[in-house]
């Protein structure tokens, strides 16, 4: 089968479902007997499975398998729940998880795994891998004679519905004379004429492992067959070298109420009525599939598609500033109502299209869980995490951006934040801490906020390193307020724990998420209070893809400046504006503001024009300082679509990319943080 | 001769008196001149961006980027969109002559100097019937370091 049309689907399910088993992971690990998690892990630990085989990734899929095993025992309270085994469990979703990048990444998803099967294995025996630490050989099978160890809920289904459609259930126990010499070939023989008379649902051992001779003598099955009983064992008796064969029916529900006599489950009633088993086969799948529709009335579509359904809508945007014009011009009542009434269908269109765009945070969010849990174990604290507001929407392109800031952000706030038990223990604080990850929408922007209930951030120490690394002079760091002094650890050089440690702390990370943020067109902000802890406050834009911008021009040019930078405009005459240090600066409500004429800084060429006494002024922040922008006129506020001018022209000064006019015109847009000094 | 499997297909276009060719595979398509907004201060030849179709699409001036004088667009005037390291990329030419295949056998090696054009941006050359025609490398034409090196050569 040609799979390679599948594989993007198969990497993009396969992500999602080991995320499902990590995110389920830790919640059974606080609630080791909540079986509804098992569940849930068991089935996309199972799917994953069934899809690597397809595919033909069969490391992957073994790999799965040992997983599913392990679960399976779960569920079945023969293997509990530990710290350990939760560790082990991580280490092969980490194992699976480098197997599908792998596979991302051209490879054929192949992996030394051994370490981490065996104690899989051990695990599956109901062994603590503490007492058992040597890798012990495959021995998958544990005892054939105990009959069915477990059976999944898709395999308990296929017996349950049996009944219902008239086919009865047996366990064939099968054993083979001493003096067999081809087991493998013996065990083919039975399961062929069992074909015929019915079907395999489950053997033990698995069929692979009868197949490799990987048994001692005897196995067991459990078939689904409209013949008797009697007929059955007579069948099998015929292939030669079998020892002895003993078929009893198997009651689903005596199997149910034994192995799981807590779990609440509707029992089958058995009944007789024949029914062809090709009909059986037809009626398994839907029901599977079904309980998959249910879970996600979604489908996939390449972001790609979406930037050109994007980009598609643009040029519509700009053929309706163009009708919208000519229909004004001609003044027709019927052209102009049909042209309004298309501008209100496309704006609704860029509605969908731009929330199209959109993705939960939750993408983001939910590998923190476990990432808090492994680092707080190697650091020896006692970490919780609060997620809310997880569903908070945002462009992709952000979501893809704002991972890596996030990530910094947490370890920064386990490492330097949250104390060690025995300090909070002094501190009259919980011993656990607590990490608060919250998202929330407010206007036009995502807000991100990371908060501890930790040591807070120290202003001595933070203003003794500031002072030691030549960051601030003295004199500034006695003036500078709490605020200030917080905004003083995202500047470059900066780590205030005594010992570097592999988490945080190198001191190159708080800048360089800063930049990320800011290159987001975002903000941050920290606030901390001392022993009570800390609360980084990120502040993100909705969209990339549109901005709010103040268009103005230069003489016959247009430019756009986001009106996110811009504080205010004003028009000022021309004696209002003073010389200092050789700089042209303006005096606007006592404060002192230098002029930037953008004319000049762009090159713009010259064309004759009468001198106005007035100028037009854009007054822009970056951070504390601001600036004024000479521009010759404001053509008013719209909202554009950024944008990127490309890699050929990615370096120009002081432009951050461009948007398309009404016209059908390209419009540089200014980046204003340039400009300020 | 042209079921020759080894022909070359071409676009010829026009630079002052001269004719150069780029290879189909290359090019994109060719627009008539348009709005170009003006990018400043950037490398001399780079004229500007065009909205081609919803994308902003950097122009160089073939012209200014070899050196030689420049003159007001016409309306012969075409932009040729190119592809370069997966961008599109314009570039300003006199005219679009049209579409040839030209054999393989024919091509040779440039000649230190031809024209208007320092050989270094050069694949070949192909004399073809009356004509000469000039095989641009692109990967050298539109390569911004190459460019600054020409710069300082001047």
């Amino acid at each position: 089968m040609d799979t390679a049309q599948y594989l993007d689907i198969f990497l993009d399910e396969s992500r999602e479902h080991l995320e499902t088993v990590s995110v389920k992971l830790l919640e059974l690990e606080k609630n080791p007997e909540e079986k509804a998690i098992i569940e849930e892990i068991f089935r996309a630990a199972h799917t994953l499975k069934g899809m690597s085989a397809t595919m033909g990734y069969n490391d992957l899929a073994n790999l799965t398998h040992k997983l599913e095993n392990v679960f399976d025992g779960i569920r079945y309270d023969k293997i509990k729940v530990s710290p350990e085994m939760i560790d082990i469990m991580f280490a092969a979703v980490d194992h699976l998880t480098a197997m599908i990048e792998d596979v991302a990444a051209g490879g054929d998803g192949t992996r030394d795994v051994e370490e981490v099967v065996n104690f899989l294995q051990i695990l599956e025996k109901g062994e603590s891998p503490k007492e058992t630490a040597a890798p012990v050989a495959e021995k998958a099978a544990a005892g054939t004679s105990s009959g069915m160890a477990g059976l999944d809920e898709f395999e308990m289904t296929i017996l349950g519905e049996s009944k219902e459609r008239g086919f009865s259930n047996f366990e064939i126990s099968v054993t083979l004379t001493e003096s067999c010499l081809l087991k493998g070939a013996r065990v083919f023989m039975i399961f062929e004429i069992l074909e015929k008379l019915g079907e395999v649902i489950k053997s033990e051992p698995a069929v692979s492992e009868l197949e490799e001779e990987n048994f001692d003598h005897s196995f067991t099955v459990l078939f689904v067959s409209k013949h008797d009983l009697e007929e059955i064992e007579e069948k099998v008796k015929k292939v030669s070298e079998v020892e002895s064969v003993s078929v009893k029916l198997f009651s689903i529900d005596q199997f149910r109420s034994s192995q799981e006599e807590e779990k609440p489950e509707k029992t089958v009633v058995e009944t007789e009525v024949q029914q062809p088993a090709s009909e059986q086969e037809k009626k398994e799948a839907p029901a599977k599939k079904q309980a998959k529709a249910q879970q996600n009335k979604t489908i996939r579509v390449n972001i790609e598609r979406l930037d050109i359904l994007m980009n598609l809508f643009e040029e519509l945007l700009i053929d309706r500033g163009r009708l919208e014009q000519i229909s004004v011009d001609l003044n027709h009542s019927d052209l102009q109502e049909t042209v309004e009434r298309m501008s209100r269908v496309s704006g609704d269109l860029q509605n969908i299209i731009l929330t199209m765009r959109m993705v939960p945070v939750d993408q983001v969010f939910s590998r923190f869980p476990r990432m808090i849990r492994q680092l707080a174990r190697d650091l020896d604290k006692n970490v919780e995490i609060e997620i809310t507001g997880a569903e908070t929407e945002l462009d992709r392109t952000v979501i893809d951006e704002i991972g890596d800031p996030l990530v910094h952000l947490i370890r920064n706030a386990i490492d330097h934040g949250v104390e060690k038990p025995a300090e909070r223990a002094a501190k009259g604080k919980p011993e656990q801490g607590t990490i608060k990850l919250e998202a929330y929408h407010s206007g036009n922007h995502v807000f991100i906020e990371i908060s501890d209930d930790g040591a807070g951030i120290n202003r001595e120490k933070v203003l003794a390193k500031a002072l030691k690394n030549g960051v601030v002079t003295p004199e500034q760091g006695k003036a500078m307020t709490d605020q200030q002094i917080n905004q003083l650890i995202m500047s470059s050089g900066f780590s205030t724990a005594e010992t570097i440690s592999d988490v945080s702390g190198r001191g190159v990370g708080l800048d360089v998420v800063k930049n990320t943020i800011e290159s987001l067109g975002g903000s941050i902000s920290i606030e901390s209070e001392m022993n009570k802890g800390s609360v980084f406050s990120i502040q993100l834009p909705l969209t990339l893809s549109i901005i709010s911008a103040l268009l103005v021009e230069l003489k016959e040019e247009k430019y756009a400046i986001p009106l996110s930078s811009i504080i205010e405009t004003a028009i000022i005459h021309k004696e209002q504006i003073f010389h200092a240090h050789s700089k042209k600066v303006i005096d606007i409500r006592g404060k002192v503001i230098p002029l930037v004429f953008l004319s000049d800084v762009f090159e713009v060429p010259t064309i004759a024009e009468e001198e106005s006494d007035y100028i037009s002024v854009v007054i822009v922040k970056k951070g504390e300082k601001i600036a004024g922008l000479v521009v010759d006129s404001f053509i008013g506020q719209q909202e554009v679509v950024l944008k990127s001018l490309g890699d050929y022209l990615s370096s120009t000064f002081a432009i951050s990319g461009a948007t398309i006019l009404g016209d059908g015109q390209v419009a540089l847009i200014i980046d204003s943080n340039a400009l300020v000094k | 001769m042209s079921q020759d499997k080894q022909d070359r297909k071409v676009i010829v276009f026009q630079l002052r008196d001269e004719e150069y060719a780029v290879p189909v595979t290359r090019v994109g398509s060719i627009e008539r001149i348009m709005q170009i907004t003006r990018i400043p201060r950037t490398e001399h030849f780079i004229k500007g961006v065009i909205n081609l179709k919803g994308v902003v699409t950097p122009i160089v001036d073939l012209r200014a980027r070899f050196g030689s004088e420049e003159v007001p667009y016409g309306d012969a005037t075409r932009i040729i969109i190119v592809y370069y390291k997966d961008m599109e990329i314009g570039l300003v030419v006199d005219a679009a002559k049209d579409v040839i295949d030209i054999p393989e056998s024919i091509i040779e090696p440039a000649p230190a100097v031809i024209g208007t054009v320092d050989a270094d941006y050069i694949e070949g050359v192909a004399k073809l019937e009356s004509r000469l025609l000039i095989l641009l490398d692109l990967e050298k034409v539109l390569d911004k370091q190459e460019a600054a090196l020409m710069q300082l050569d001047a």
